[in-house]
């Protein structure tokens, strides 16, 4: 019987696994190899070279410029949009006001859920045609039009080196918040509702619920968005390619190690450098997803 | 932004053009063992050579074509394939018209199993000079030496770019077939209207720029998020300054080309252009849609462009506007005319040197620099070819016109520039020098720093492969 078991079982996990090592693994392993060698992505010779790509990557002022800004928005990114679907999770939930039904979201909330989910049915490519049209430089561009209504100078946005990095985080924080919003939204929605009826009746505020209750009940689940976001701002390819000059910005201020990648790998035939990159990137990676769910490690609740 | 005219852009903004002396001399070596023999053929195939069929195609071998499908289509590749088959009724033509050229010939590159032709071009064309470095493009001296369609050499019935933009290391390895021409651009019949004649020298430059700005108009706008447009200006300033050397030294990347007279002199007039309130507001982070349409809205008189300029806002351009090219203006002291310009070749034609019929791509290439191919291929795209006299009894457009008086006007004072596809890298370094500039974030000292920053990087770096021009 047991012998049975585990032919069952190996005959379902043999195609996928195959297929995992096929398209995932072994990518993962060629780019390792060819980080250590000149590659130039189209020609079948090329020489090892050992660590020089490395070497090199420690003075490139512009890979080191786009490192800087991935670490900006890895900082800024995942904060802002947890904090905002949290909050705005809450409200949808039990921020309304408090009737005879009990514990409820404000008025319209299904309503908002949908808004909220908007950009994610929208591609990334299309979030960021969208944005760079509503921040248009000119004086007549859609958000600069409003900017005039108010008495305010039109800005450059993605053509000011010094906010076009800002423009780009807003943009990822808008197509962001409505996933994570809908997710927390589920979350919530399994906590009992007596938890926070009985919170009520012990006289706990908005605020006191949001942090003692909502905020521990769902760590799990913000421990996880958490680690999503952190490598959704490691990348950001998409959206700078499109949205921003160059692409890269004015200044390389909005550049990114992504871009990089694909510069270096593609345009300017270094695909052995550009592997290097990819190392280093999935290093950062694996360590930053470690060290998140390390430090936000808590204590199961059960309930 | 819709993807033809994306494609159309790159097409032209990253022409895969190379070359390093114009072969003094002509360089007779021929050079059928240039493909470094391995597994593909020489530049003589199996078949008998004789007066038609100079590179001894085998007739029955089959011939594989990939032709960038992008602003010029592929329409033109199929007649000359026509052109093909009544050669060798007995061949079997590939034709593979595609965008996403490196996606899809990468692996057959890596496989050793590349086409017998392929027009690599478009935003997804292939490294080409390391391509070249590599050894992977067949020698082209065979094809340029042999006797052309019409009679004569091939090499003397294409303009000397067709053959400079595709030297390397002194062998012409790649045709650039579209010739293209930069300068500025305004509305004939605006200019009409209001009387205004166009400036030679910066003097009458910024008089006009001031009447323009006084008649409510941008005297100028540029496609700012894509800095290479406005850095044509910028280069053909310096250029016509100080002569083709500057062109060539920065190429070379000798030390402190960047600083010269004259392209502190070009940086101090873009500079000037921007500080007294000439570009139009915010151009600087518009696309070329987005500033080519307000150009062709009326809301700024010049814009710096390529020769596909009218082509690509003609379902954008009001009836009545009347799209021309202009010189750019002299700077005091300028050596080259007025009338000449920077004009390149475009749409890089390669025979890979492992491909399996060499001496057919060849012939390919034979027939595509006919007068009769080069005259389909106009006809078909409204863009001119680097071929001789083949467009005689077209119809031109007024932009057209303006483009074919330029370049004839321009003469052997024309000028190009290569360092953006020999050092890839680079380029985008001086474009983002070139956007700061324009943006009025760099003076013309902080620009010059910048950009020779970036020429030192290429000069240092250990995987360049440095040429040199002049």
């Amino acid at each position: 019987m047991q012998h049975g078991r585990y032919r069952f079982v190996v005959g379902f996990l043999v195609v996928p696994l195959a297929l995992y090592g096929v398209f995932v693994i072994s990518p993962f392993v060629q780019a390792f190899y060819y980080s250590l060698t000149n590659w130039t992505g189209v020609s079948p010779e090329f020489e090892f070279v050992g660590l020089e790509n490395f070497r090199r990557l420690a003075d490139d002022s512009v890979f080191l410029r786009a490192i800087r800004n991935n670490v900006l928005l890895l900082v800024v990114v995942p904060v802002v949009t947890i904090a905002l679907a949290l909050l705005y999770a809450f409200l949808l939930n039990v921020g309304g006001r408090v009737g005879a039904a009990g514990v409820r979201g404000v008025r319209g909330s299904d309503f908002y859920k949908l808004v909220f989910f908007m950009p994610q049915v929208l591609s990334v490519p299309v979030i960021a045609v969208i944005w760079s049209v509503i921040m248009s430089p000119t004086s007549d561009g859609l958000l600069n039009s409003v900017l005039g209504v108010l008495g305010l100078e039109p800005s450059r946005f993605l053509a000011n080196p010094d906010i076009a990095l800002w423009c780009v985080v807003w943009v990822m924080v808008w197509g962001s918040v409505g996933f994570y919003l809908v997710l927390f939204n589920a979350a919530m929605t399994s906590i009992p509702r007596d938890v926070f009826e009985a919170a009520l009746i012990d006289g706990a505020g908005r605020v006191a619920t949001f942090t003692r209750i909502t905020i521990p009940l769902l760590w799990d689940t913000i421990q996880t968005s958490w680690v999503y976001l952190a490598i959704l701002a490691l990348d950001a390819y998409a959206l700078v390619a499109v949205m921003t000059a160059g692409p890269g910005g004015p200044d390389n201020s909005t550049q990114v190690i992504a871009l990089q990648i694909a510069s270096n790998g593609f345009q300017f035939g270094q695909a052995g450098y550009a592997s290097a990159m990819g190392v280093v990137l999935f290093f950062a990676t694996l360590v930053i997803a470690a060290i998140m769910l390390r430090i936000t490690r808590r204590e199961q609740i059960e309930y | 932004m819709s993807l033809p005219n994306e494609h159309s852009r790159r097409v032209f903004m990253q022409r895969a053009v190379l070359a390093s002396v114009l072969a003094a001399g002509g360089a007779g070596t021929l050079s059928a063992c240039a493909s470094g023999g391995s597994s593909g053929g020489a530049s003589t195939g199996e078949g008998e050579v004789s007066a038609d069929n100079p590179f001894g195609v085998a007739p029955d071998a089959p011939l594989d074509v990939v032709i960038f499908k992008g602003g010029y289509g592929d329409d033109y590749a199929k007649f000359h394939e026509e052109l093909y088959k009544k050669q060798f009724a007995d061949a079997e033509i590939t034709h593979a018209g595609i965008t996403d050229i490196r996606q899809q010939l990468q692996p057959r590159f890596n496989g050793g199993n590349p086409p017998d032709v392929i027009d690599n071009s478009g935003a997804e064309k292939l490294p080409i000079s390391t391509l070249a470095d590599t050894g992977q493009l067949s020698d082209l001296t065979a094809l340029f030496d042999a006797e052309s369609i019409d009679g004569g050499s091939v090499r003397d019935g294409v303009l000397p770019v067709a053959i400079e933009a595709g030297l390397y290391d002194d062998k012409p390895l790649v045709l650039n077939y579209a010739l293209e021409c930069y300068g500025m651009w305004y509305d004939q019949a605006l200019f009409d209207s209001k009387g205004w004649a166009l400036p030679e020298t910066w003097a009458d430059f910024m008089a006009l720029c001031e009447e323009i700005k006084g008649a409510g108009i941008a005297p100028m706008a540029h496609q700012g998020k894509y800095p290479y447009y406005i850095q044509q200006f910028l280069m053909d300033l310096a250029v016509k300054h100080g002569g083709q050397e500057v062109a060539f030294a920065i190429d070379s990347l000798e030390p402190d080309a960047w600083k010269s007279e004259s392209m502190v002199a070009a940086a101090e007039a873009l500079a000037e252009v921007k500080g007294k309130g000439y570009m139009l507001d915010g151009t600087e982070g518009l696309d070329h849609i987005q500033s080519q349409t307000a150009w062709n809205e009326g809301k700024a008189a010049f814009i710096p462009c390529g020769s596909w300029l009218e082509n690509e806002q003609k379902s954008v351009a009001p009836a009545e506007f009347v799209t021309t090219v202009a010189p750019t203006p002299l700077l005091d002291g300028a050596k080259l005319p007025y009338g000449s310009t920077r004009i390149s070749a475009a749409e890089a034609f390669i025979v890979p040197s492992k491909a399996k019929n060499v001496a057919g791509g060849m012939e390919f290439l034979r027939i595509m620099l006919s007068k009769e191919g080069a005259a389909k291929f106009t006809e078909l795209t409204a863009a001119p070819t680097v071929v001789k006299d083949a467009v005689g009894g077209l119809d031109l457009t007024p932009a057209a016109a303006s483009v074919q008086a330029l370049v004839e006007s321009g003469g052997d004072d024309n000028w190009n520039y290569y360092y953006d596809v020999w050092y890839t890298p680079m380029d985008p370094k001086i474009q983002s020098a070139v956007a700061e500039l324009a943006a009025g974030r760099l003076d013309a000292t902080g620009f010059c720093d910048a950009a020779q920053k970036a020429a030192d990087e290429a000069a240092a770096d250990p995987t360049t492969n440095k040429r040199t021009r002049g």
